[in-house]
C-alpha cells in the first residue's frame, strides 16, 4: 500500500464533482482525500486527489477518469518532485493556565491564531499532511472543540505543470 | 427556429432515419415536429420505452449506425434506464433523448419529474441537460460524436420543455464525425512482433471490439499468417465466419470445449477488443497462466483490469491489427493443429449427445436451414442464448444481436425488431419462454410495423438457466424456476395480430418455419422442449478449465 496523488483539470461546470465521486463509489475506489476549486481559466477547475492504494488501483483510477467526457487533464504527481500542503482551522480550548503554552505551540509550528476568546484560541495552520498530523495530535491533550480540514492541494515544482508534461 | 425543431434537424444532419420512441407531456413539441418532418425522418412507435430502448440497441448493432431513441420525462425517462445499462456494458453507440419538465419546475417534485441525467450517470458515456436552447444543438452534435468515438455506448440528452419551445437560429454542421486515437509506438509494435515470433501455439481471442471497428479483414489475415485458431467472446461471435477452419467458436463458462481447451494450451493468446470479463475467463487467477497476453483495444482502462497482460496495445483495433500483421511471421503449424484435432476428437468422443430427437440444438439447425448469411438472429438471456451461441453459424458480422453485458432478458423482441428495422430484412428472434414473458408486449410493434419477424420460444416451461444453477449447485430446489403458466403463444400471437404456430417434432418446426419464411408478417413458432436440456460445457462460476463439465 502507497499513498498516491493524482492531479486533474476538469471543466468547471454543475455535476462535475457527481461524475468523479460517483465514479468512484460505483467501482469500489477509496480515496483519502478530494480538492475542488476553479483555476485562473474560470471555466476549468483544478482537482487533486489523494488515495492510498496499489500501482493497480491508480492506475485504474488514472484511465477510468479520463475516459470521463469533463476531465481534461488527469495523471500521478511524483511524490518526490512535488509541493502539497494541506490546511486546517482548529478550535481548542485555552484557559489562562495553558494559553501561553498553545501559543509557543502554534508558534513553533509556524502557524497562526486568527480568533482568540476567553476560553478558546482558533488556529489556522497549513502545511504537508504529516506536519498537520503532527499538530492535531499535539492539541488533543488541550481539547479539541471544532477541526475544519480541506484535503491535499498539490503542485508541481519548476516549470513543469499538468498541461506541459 | 423553436428548440423542438431544432433537435429534429440536428438528428436529421446527424444521418438519423429512424427513431424509436413513445411520445408523453413533454415531448409534445418534439412529436408534433415529428408530425410535421415524417417524411424526412421516420418514428417507430412501441409499446414501452423499454422496448425502444432495446430496439434502438438492436437497430445500432445490426447497421453499426448511432441508435436513436425518444421518451418523455418521469416514467418515460426511467423505463429507459435497463435499455441504457444494456448498451452501455455492450458499447453499443446510442442516443437518448428526453423531455422534461421546464427548468423552472425542476427540483419541485412535478408532475412526472425525475432527474434522470443524475438517474443514468453511472450507465452512460455521457449526459446532458440542455437548459439553454443556444446550446441545444451542438450539444446534440456532441452526443453522436462521444456515442460513436472511441469505445462506443450510450449518450442521454434531458430536454426540458421550456427549452423545446424557446427559440434560437439554427446553423447546419456536418455529421460529428468518430474520433479514435490510436496510443501505442514502435517499441510495442516491436515488442508485438517478438512475441509472435518466439510463439509455437499462438491463439486469437476475438471480441465485441472487432465487430465495432470493422476488423474482420484484419483479424482474418493475421490469423492466416500465424497459422493459429480463433476463440471468440460472446459479443465477438460474428466476427469470424462459422465457415472458417480457424474459428473454433465461443470460449468461457459455456463455450465450444475445443476453442476453450486449446485456448488454455496456447503458448500467446492475442486477445483484441475483449475485455476479460468473468464469464469468459473464469478463476483469474490460474486464467492463461502459462501463456503471454497481448491485449489490443480501444479503451486503455480495460488493458490489465481484470487480467494483468504481458503487452497492452491502444488504439484502432483496425490500425493495430493491420500493424501487427506486418510483424507477424507468416508460418505453417501443423504440431499445433494436430494438437487442436486431438482435442476436438475428445470433445466428439465425450460430449453430451444433444441433436437427438427434438433438442435446441436440431431447432437451431433448423432455423439455420431457412435463414441466409445477412439475417440478424437476435436471441435473449438464458440458456436458449448459448444454445445459439454455440450452435448457430453466424457467417456475417453484426448478425448476432445479443445481451452480452447486462445479460437482460427481455432484450430480444426489441431488438429484433430494430435489426429487422435497421438491416430492412427478415429478422430472428430466438428466446426463450420466461424471456419472452417480460417484454412480449412488442409484438404489438412488430405487427404495427408490418415487420417479417420469426419468433422461435423455446418453451420448457421453466427458467432454463437458473434452473440448471439449481439442479448443478443447488441440491435440485427448484425456488421459483418451475413457471406453471397457461400461456397459450399460439393464440397470444393471433391476438396481437400475428400468426402463432406450435411445434413439438422436427416435422411440425419444419412445416411452421416454412411458412413463416414465406410470409412477410411477424410469426411466433412455440416450440416444446424438454425442461431438463441443460447448457453444456459449462465452467462453474470462478472455475478453471480443469473445472470444465463435459457431459
Amino acid at each position: 500500500m502507497r499513498k498516491y496523488t493524482i492531479g486533474m483539470l476538469v471543466v468547471n461546470q454543475s455535476g462535475v464533482l457527481t461524475r468523479i465521486s460517483g465514479m468512484f463509489a460505483r467501482r469500489g475506489f477509496n480515496i483519502d482525500s478530494l480538492e475542488v476549486g476553479v483555476t485562473e481559466d474560470p471555466t476549468r477547475s483544478r482537482m487533486t486527489i489523494t488515495m492510498t492504494g496499489e500501482d493497480y488501483d491508480r492506475d485504474q483510477i488514472v484511465k477510468q477518469l479520463e475516459k470521463l467526457h469533463d476531465v481534461l487533464v488527469v495523471r500521478e504527481m511524483i511524490p518526490e518532485s512535488i509541493v502539497s500542503r494541506e490546511l486546517i482551522l482548529l478550535k481548542v480550548s485555552a484557559s489562562s493556565a495553558n494559553r501561553q503554552e498553545i501559543i509557543d505551540a502554534v508558534n513553533i509550528f509556524r502557524n497562526k491564531i486568527i480568533d482568540f476568546s476567553p476560553e478558546s484560541l482558533c488556529i489556522e495552520a497549513t502545511g504537508e499532511t504529516s506536519k498537520i498530523e503532527a499538530f492535531i495530535e499535539l492539541m488533543k491533550q488541550y481539547g479539541i472543540l471544532e477541526l475544519c480540514r480541506t484535503g491535499t492541494v498539490s503542485l508541481d515544482r519548476g516549470t513543469k505543470s499538468l498541461t506541459n508534461s | 427556429m423553436t428548440g423542438a425543431q431544432i433537435v429534429i434537424e440536428t438528428l436529421i444532419e446527424q444521418k438519423t432515419e429512424v427513431v424509436f420512441g413513445y411520445p408523453g407531456g413533454q415531448v409534445l413539441n418534439l412529436y408534433d415536429e415529428l408530425y410535421k418532418n415524417s417524411h424526412r425522418i421516420r418514428h417507430v412507435l412501441t409499446a414501452h420505452e423499454q422496448g425502444a430502448a432495446h430496439a434502438g440497441d438492436g437497430y445500432a448493432r445490426a447497421t453499426g449506425k448511432v441508435g436513436v431513441v425518444m421518451a418523455t420525462s418521469g416514467p418515460g425517462a426511467t423505463n429507459l434506464v435497463t435499455g441504457i445499462a444494456n448498451a452501455y456494458l455492450d458499447s453499443v453507440p446510442m442516443v437518448f433523448l428526453t423531455g422534461n419538465v421546464p427548468c423552472g419546475l425542476i427540483g419541485r417534485d412535478s408532475f412526472q419529474e425525475v432527474d434522470i441525467t443524475g438517474i443514468t450517470m453511472p450507465i452512460v458515456k455521457h449526459n446532458y441537460i440542455v437548459k439553454d436552447v443556444t446550446k441545444l444543438a451542438d450539444t446534440i452534435r456532441e452526443a453522436f460524436r462521444i456515442a460513436k468515438s472511441g469505445r462506443p455506448g450510450p449518450v442521454l440528452v434531458d430536454i426540458p420543455k421550456d427549452v423545446q419551445t424557446a427559440e434560437c437560429d439554427f446553423v447546419p454542421a456536418p455529421v460529428s464525425e468518430a474520433v479514435i486515437r490510436n496510443r501505442y509506438g514502435e517499441e510495442q509494435i516491436a515488442k508485438a512482433g517478438e512475441m509472435m515470433r518466439a510463439s509455437e501455439k499462438p491463439y486469437i481471442y476475438c471480441g465485441g471490439g472487432v465487430v465495432t471497428a470493422g476488423a474482420e479483414k484484419e483479424l482474418a489475415a493475421l490469423a492466416e499468417a500465424l497459422d493459429c485458431p480463433i476463440g471468440t467472446s460472446l459479443m465477438g461471435l460474428s466476427a469470424v465466419p462459422a465457415s472458417s477452419p480457424r474459428k473454433l467458436g465461443m470460449v468461457g463458462m459455456h463455450g465450444i470445449y475445443t476453442a476453450t481447451v486449446a485456448k488454455s494450451r496456447a503458448d500467446l493468446v492475442i486477445a483484441v477488443g475483449v475485455r476479460f470479463s468473468d464469464r469468459a475467463t473464469g478463476n483469474k487467477n490460474e486464467y492463461l497462466k502459462n501463456a503471454k497476453i497481448i491485449h489490443v483495444d480501444v479503451d486503455s482502462a480495460e488493458i490489465d483490469k481484470n487480467i494483468t497482460v504481458d503487452l497492452g496495445i491502444v488504439g484502432n483495433v483496425k490500425d493495430v491489427l493491420a500493424t501487427l500483421l506486418k510483424e507477424a511471421p507468416t508460418v505453417r503449424r501443423p504440431a499445433w493443429w494436430e494438437e487442436i484435432s486431438a482435442i476436438r476428437r475428445y470433445e466428439e468422443e465425450n460430449k453430451a449427445k444433444q441433436d437427438e430427437g427434438f433438442t435446441p440444438y436440431r431447432i437451431i439447425d433448423a432455423v439455420n436451414r431457412f435463414t441466409d448469411a445477412d439475417t440478424p438472429v437476435a436471441t435473449d438471456v438464458g440458456q436458449h442464448q448459448m444454445w445459439t451461441a454455440q450452435r448457430y453459424r453466424f457467417e456475417k458480422p453484426r448478425t448476432f444481436i445479443s445481451s452480452g453485458g447486462l445479460g437482460t432478458m427481455g432484450f430480444g423482441l426489441g431488438a429484433a425488431i430494430g435489426a429487422s428495422i435497421g438491416s430492412c430484412r427478415r429478422a430472428v428472434l430466438i428466446t426463450g419462454d420466461g424471456s419472452f414473458g417480460m417484454n412480449l408486449n412488442e409484438l404489438a410493434t412488430a405487427v404495427s410495423q408490418n415487420l417479417p419477424l420469426v419468433i422461435l420460444i423455446m418453451n420448457n416451461g421453466v427458467l432454463g438457466m437458473v434452473r440448471q444453477w439449481q439442479t448443478m449447485f443447488y441440491d435440485r430446489h427448484y425456488s421459483e424456476t418451475v413457471l406453471n403458466r397457461k400461456t397459450d403463444f399460439v393464440k397470444l400471437a393471433e391476438a396481437f395480430g400475428a400468426v402463432g404456430f406450435r411445434a413439438s417434432s422436427e416435422e411440425e418446426l419444419n412445416a411452421a418455419l416454412t411458412k413463416a419464411f414465406a410470409s412477410d408478417g411477424t410469426v411466433v413458432i412455440d416450440c416444446l422442449i424438454d425442461r431438463d436440456e441443460r447448457v453444456l460445457p459449462m465452467i462453474p462460476p470462478g472455475g478453471t478449465v480443469n473445472d470444465l463439465v463435459i457431459r
